[in-house]
């Protein structure tokens, strides 16, 4: 059935006489820049305009901000992809001491009861980032093997590691300076805050489905 | 040409819907928000139209390669993994959903909002098959609950207010309890949603844009229920209108843009997901498989009309419903047509049949706002007036079903009169000297005008035609 509706419908496509379209001019998108320094800034104002926290910290200090952060919100588990350079640094942060407990997502989903864990019992999950876009706001992710997919959708708290300088001016230039379209990954996304909805009476809700709170640890440089 | 029945459906819904207040207040309220949140979006004029055009552009671009585009799509999409299956109707996509779900041996399905699954009425054709599928947007949720169908491409329940949404979950939702606050609501839905989301076998989505270059499906959205349907279950089947292809990866983010702009007045949603491959080897989550169903339903016939084939452009922001002041005052339900507003107005009819549909060519006062809202350029209000033309006499070839069977004959036999006496001189002045010097006498109830002279009053000619007045104050006669 697929096929031959394919070869129709392809056939129907190709008789037409579409008109031909007009020259994409990208240089509105192109246009919009902002000086390195400024990029930051104007991405954390944006993003907590919808609600998204910041932490900032510096290299050397995060790991140890995070903890503080999860201690003081009493919040008693951290999932985390192990695996990665971050991942590492929150191992490092944690050898004195055990509370608030750090939990590795390093099995399949499926495997034993992790998949229940990580609907009921986990507080908070924690991946790095890719960057950021300062014409919006917004958080690059991709998750990898090391960096599950559900790390930054499941736990009712996501907190995203941004370095404050790897942050484009805007999502069109990020996706041509770093090459996307030669590579894409299973799954990139933007995140931009917590998950909302404003199907009620337009009147904006937060944590409908994914998590109810992100909190962006950026990392400042240090002067 | 006799009109044919269900031509009314239009004017009878819209009669019942403006007598209601309540419904009126929710649309009105809903779309002045709409509209405020969107112009302070676009408050550069000059960036507004250089976006507008290059969206308009990149979707021009990406039909005029179309054929072209979905066999590129596809073999990227098999390339990585992605099984592709192609449906002409909206039958035949059902059938392709279930044995896909068949296949897996899914019976639970979580749906993310596609307007392409509300063409094929999924749930219902699933719930039929024994397969529960349950929507998990908000609003969709919401309206499934109270076996509705979205009034909003965009805001699917916006015609409820919280009273009707309070009173609905503490009715169908065991434990819980009748509130109105806002938080609460979404509260009682995340607990529900979230337990069928852990136990779904499958999840379904749409597609907003799916990238020809790469293979990648790209998904837009707020709540998350998205990412949830289609990276927590084992198994995501994203549905896709053949238009929704685009030629490169650098072509979406000013579409996106464009989108969450015109649509609420956002910058950027909360999500935006691309989605390239199912879970890779060394992936510890993400769907097993993935597929994608690429739907036809009538546009390949669309696209035969090089001036119609800009319906395909459309990437469903809902701006020209919002701003729309036939769909403000009456809501979505009246149209009886998955998409509704100015957008539904020229979709309907042309996957109709523009005689059963004409009732909605006809649903517009033709005041322009449609069109120039349009992110990607669509000439809304010359589509209608084109379909008005194509119901009442087609155009040599026409392709649009249905043409030249909406007109009716009192207004096939007016513009006859009408074309001759432009014809003939000696007619026109007989008719212009009946006009004005009988003005008097024209009654304010022929049958002709009843309708407009129900709530208006009655047109009168001048006293003297233009050519008199043109004449006496010595104008030329050339």
């Amino acid at each position: 059935m697929s096929d031959g509706a394919r070869a129709r419908i392809l056939e129907r496509l190709a008789a037409a006489r579409p008109k031909s379209p007009a020259i994409s001019d990208f240089a509105v998108v192109a246009r919009k820049q902002w000086a390195a320094e400024a990029r930051y800034p104007r991405l954390r104002f944006l993003m907590e305009a919808v609600h998204s926290e910041f932490l900032e910290a510096t290299e050397a200090g995060w790991p140890l901000a995070i903890r503080e952060f999860l201690a003081e919100e009493g919040l008693s588990t951290l999932l985390y992809g192990p695996g990665t350079a971050a991942a590492g640094r929150l191992e490092a942060a944690w050898a004195a001491g055990t509370r608030p407990s750090l939990v590795a997502y390093d099995r399949p989903i499926e495997s034993e009861d992790l998949k229940r864990r990580l609907f009921e019992d986990i507080d908070a999950g924690f991946t790095t980032t890719r960057g950021g876009i300062a014409d919006t706001g917004g958080l690059i992710l991709w998750p990898t093997p090391d960096e599950p997919r559900l790390l930054s959708l499941v736990p009712p708290v996501h907190i995203a590691l941004l370095d404050s300088r790897s942050i484009h001016n805007t999502f069109w230039e990020a996706m041509r300076v770093e090459g996307w379209a030669s590579g894409m990954p299973p799954n990139a996304l933007l995140i931009s805050g917590p998950s909302k909805t404003a199907d009620i009476e337009q009147t904006l809700a937060y944590g409908v489905h994914g998590p109810k709170r992100l909190l962006v640890v950026a990392i400042l440089p240090e002067s | 040409m006799p009109v044919e029945p269900g031509s009314h459906r239009f004017r009878d819904a819209a009669s019942s819907a403006l007598k209601d207040p309540g419904l009126r207040a929710n649309f009105r309220r809903a779309m002045d928000g709409l509209i405020s949140k969107r112009a302070a979006q676009f408050a550069d004029p000059v960036e507004w139209r250089d976006l507008k055009r290059l969206g308009s552009a990149i979707r021009a671009r990406s039909l005029a390669r179309l054929p072209e585009l979905l066999e590129r799509l596809e073999g990227r999409c098999l390339g990585n993994g992605i099984q592709v299956r192609w449906a002409e109707t909206t039958e035949d996509a059902n059938r392709i959903v279930l044995e896909i779900l068949r296949s897996h041996g899914a019976t639970r399905v979580v749906k993310g909002k596609s307007m392409v699954s509300e063409e094929m009425h999924l749930n219902e054709f699933l719930e039929e098959h024994g397969v529960e599928s349950l929507e998990s947007d908000l609003g969709e949720y919401i309206i499934q609950l109270d076996g509705e169908t979205p009034s909003h491409i965009i805001m699917p329940a916006i015609h409820k207010n919280r009273q009707q949404i309070a009173r609905l979950l503490g009715e169908k939702i065991r434990g819980a309890r009748y509130t109105e606050d806002i938080d609460e609501l979404t509260g009682i839905a995340r607990r529900v949603l979230r337990k069928k989301f852990f136990e779904a076998d499958a999840g379904i989505s749409g597609v907003n844009f799916a990238v020809a270059e790469t293979g990648t499906l790209c998904l837009v959205e707020n709540e998350g229920n998205g990412r949830m349907s289609t990276h927590v279950p084992p198994v995501h089947i994203a549905l896709m209108g053949l238009e929704k292809v685009v030629e490169n990866l650098e072509d979406v983010p000013p579409l996106y843009s464009l989108l969450t702009r015109s649509a609420t007045g956002q910058s950027i949603t909360t999500y935006f997901n691309m989605i390239t491959r199912p879970r890779t080897e060394a992936e510890k989550d993400g769907p097993l498989a993935v597929y994608l169903v690429i739907l036809d339903n009538g546009r390949s016939r669309i696209f035969e009309d090089p001036e119609l084939a800009a319906t395909l452009r459309c990437i469903r922001c809902g701006a020209c419903m919002n701003h729309c002041p036939v769909y403000t005052r009456v809501g979505g339900h009246a149209y009886e047509s998955t998409y509704p507003g100015p957008i539904g107005k020229i979709l309907a009819p042309q996957t109709d049949g523009v005689g059963a549909r004409h009732d909605l060519v006809e649903a517009s006062s033709l005041c322009g706002a449609c069109g120039e809202v349009c992110p990607v350029g669509i000439p809304i209000p010359e589509l209608i007036v084109r379909l008005r033309q194509e119901a009442a006499q087609p155009e040599p070839g026409s392709t649009v079903r249905g043409a030249g069977t909406g007109g009716s004959r009192g207004e096939s036999l007016a513009w006859r009169l009408w074309a001759k006496s432009h014809r003939h001189p000696v007619l026109y002045r007989l008719l212009g000297l009946t006009a004005t010097r009988l003005r008097r006498f024209i009654p304010g109830r022929l049958p002709v005008l009843a309708a407009w002279t129900s709530a208006r009053s009655t047109p009168r000619p001048a006293a003297r035609t233009l050519h008199e007045l043109a004449k006496s104050a010595g104008v030329a006669d050339e």
